[in-house]
């Protein structure tokens, strides 16, 4: 190495930190008008002019939602569910995506666009098809009846980030495996997956998110409250009072609804050790 | 532990594509015996390696490995330890488990493996790293532990893809030799590729030299270099590069721009040859020389232990290595008659005096 390169002129910072600010504010407003309101004693939400910051805040909407709906179960449901469904996705797609990383001729990119095709329809079109299947099983109110849609639902990304992350991977480390005598699977196991974390980390948050978030098919096939998952019962607190809107407590139960997914994402998004892949080759 | 040998029958690679990447190639390496695949890049011998090791299947062809026959193995199943030009460690195990991952897969008990990682650790000097990973060492450990992968594993067959390559020059030569010692003291047969004469020469038991996908020659360091079987094995092997004049045969002499070259007594070929002399081979003097020729000097490169000379004479260019002094603008030249090699021009097979060859 002999000498930096040169440098581009410096931007101003303050650019910077008014783009930051401007963006920061446009992403995270609507969650903080949310957060608030939650927290709002009932009079000052309603109130012209605006009351911002509520005085003093209250947690009266969160233990009034917990009083009147099984919101905990909501929750316990939701995390079952997403987990079940997050796990059963990245394995499928992690299967997937190694056959077709290492899949020589056109037939790879063929494949690839099938699945992204059939990621386009809206769900909707799934959801009558799909009742009375779970109908006919009798998983109307069981887990499964959401777990096997939503892993299904969700290959067609979960396999796009693998399959890149997979394909990325040195071929030599592969042939080394082989040589060495790993099976495909133990290969995918211990070769694969280890050197892929990141993008499967990336792949599995992704998954879950949506899970967690997804509405339509928990609210058909969800019909017990024990058995609702956390966005169909938000939808119970709004449309269990007749003369009012509460919007502190949907507001309330929004914010608990995120939280969970915020703190998901804040743990692994330490734990996606990137640069892991350094050292494998030389040259 | 007696083992038999590699024997490489008739194998020949069309990629889909239709590029013919081997076109009938036999080789064999015999128990405990180096050979070594060189050629220029293109040539089909990191094909053939790979065929061996079971990565591609050949189009048609047979290998048999120790009285067994390994074509419809998978790798894994053909006990060959490979040595890749990058390496390809696993990046995130550390250089023991690097190590022992083949033993593991094998069902080698923890002691035995842990016994046998450390043995092999300390034999190749990295001893001391078996808790790193592959990312904090350096190139040259990095390729010790790439051999020490295969060598833990004790398999019937090495296979080296240009080991060597990515070292700098210093550490090559260091890594050669310990390469051959190494290579002496195991029962099992290596298959060495390489682009680089030299590192051929110097380790290896047999060379197959080969190109377009076909082995032009097989045969002992010593033999290719004195008896190249074509002029491009010729060329290829021994540096500096052999001199090659091309010409026309006219009853005892061969005409080479304005150059008269005898040509021996009953040598067979067309009309048109090539003949080779090794810059080593070469006599210059600063005074005439009996049969030899005034030339000019065009060029002089100390080597050190010797002087490389580019020489002109009638419009060709002739190399020599001479001795390491100052040598005038003209000089004379001559070579010993049975040091040159002959070759048809057209076929470039060798041609050698007094019948067949």
């Amino acid at each position: 190495m002999s000498g930096a390169p040169p440098r581009a002129a410096p931007r101003p910072a303050w650019l910077l930190a008014l783009g930051v600010t401007a963006m920061v504010a446009w992403s995270l407003g609507p969650a903080l008008w949310q957060a608030l309101t939650a927290i709002k004693p009932d009079a000052q939400i309603t109130r012209v002019p605006t009351v911002y910051l509520p005085q003093p805040p209250t947690l009266e909407h969160v233990r009034r939602l917990f009083e009147r709906l099984p919101f905990e179960a909501y929750l316990a449901n939701s995390a079952w569910v997403a987990t079940w469904a997050m796990l059963l996705c990245v394995a499928i797609a992690a299967l997937a995506a190694a056959a077709l990383a290492r899949m020589p001729g056109p037939g790879r990119l063929r494949l690839l666009l099938v699945l992204l095709f059939i990621s386009l329809f809206p769900p909707i079109l799934l959801l009558f098809p799909l009742y009375e299947g779970v109908r006919a099983l009798g998983w109307i109110n069981h887990p499964i009846a959401l777990i096997l849609p939503y892993a299904a639902l969700n290959l067609p990304l979960a396999v796009w980030v693998l399959e890149s992350a997979f394909r990325q991977l040195p071929r030599e480390i592969d042939e080394a495996a082989r040589v060495d005598g790993l099976a495909p699977i133990a290969r995918l196991w211990r070769i694969h997956l280890p050197l892929a974390m990141p993008s499967v980390v990336t792949a599995a948050i992704l998954v879950f998110i949506f899970c967690w978030n997804e509405f339509m098919l928990a609210l058909t096939f969800m019909t017990r409250h024990d058995a609702k998952t956390v966005t169909a019962g938000i939808a119970s607190v709004g449309s269990a009072s007749l003369f009012e809107i509460p919007w502190g407590q949907l507001s309330a139960a929004i914010v608990v609804a995120t939280l969970p997914l915020v703190f998901l994402v804040l743990l692994f998004e330490r734990r996606i050790a990137s640069g892991l892949t350094r050292g494998a080759l030389k040259g | 532990m007696s083992r038999g040998p590699l024997i490489a029958k008739d194998l020949v690679k069309v990629f889909p594509d239709g590029t013919r990447a081997l076109d009938g190639v036999s080789v064999s390496a015999a128990p405990g015996k180096v050979l070594t695949l060189l050629g220029p890049s293109g040539c089909g011998k990191s094909t053939l390696l790979r065929i061996i090791a079971g990565l591609e299947h050949a189009t048609s062809g047979s290998i048999e490995l120790d009285g067994r026959r390994l074509d419809d193995r998978a790798p894994g199943e053909r006990d060959v330890g490979f040595v890749f030009q990058n390496y390809a460690l696993y990046p995130h195990l550390s250089v023991a488990a690097n190590l022992g991952l083949a033993l593991e897969v094998r069902g080698v008990g923890r002691e035995e493996r842990e016994r046998r990682v450390r043995e092999t650790a300390e034999r190749l000097g990295i001893g001391e790293l078996l808790a790193r990973r592959p990312a904090q060492l350096s190139g040259g450990q990095q390729q010790r532990v790439a051999l020490g992968r295969a060598l833990a594993r004790r398999p019937r067959l090495y296979l080296l893809d240009e080991p060597l390559s990515n070292l700098d020059a210093l550490l090559r030569e260091d890594m050669r030799a310990e390469l051959k010692a190494l290579f002496a003291g195991v029962d099992a047969s290596v298959v060495y590729v390489t682009h680089d004469q030299s590192e051929a020469m110097s380790l290896s038991d047999r060379v197959a030299v080969m190109r377009h996908g076909r082995v032009l020659q097989c045969a002992s360091p010593l033999e290719l270099y004195a008896r190249p079987a074509t002029l491009f094995v010729g060329t290829f092997v021994g540096g500096p590069r052999m001199t090659v004049w091309h010409g026309v045969r006219d009853s005892d002499s061969l005409a080479v721009g304005g150059v008269r070259v005898p040509v021996p007594a009953g040598l067979p070929g067309g009309p048109r040859l090539a003949v080779g002399i090794r810059p080593e081979d070469v006599i210059v003097s600063d005074g005439p020389l009996r049969d030899g020729l005034e030339v000019v000097r065009r060029l002089a490169e100390p080597l050190g232990a010797r002087t490389l000379l580019t020489l002109e004479a009638g419009g060709q260019i002739a190399r020599a290595m001479a001795e390491p002094r100052e040598w005038p603008e003209r000089l004379w030249m001559a070579w010993p008659q049975n040091r040159l090699h002959w070759f048809d021009a057209e076929t470039e097979a060798r041609l050698e005096p007094g019948g067949g060859g």
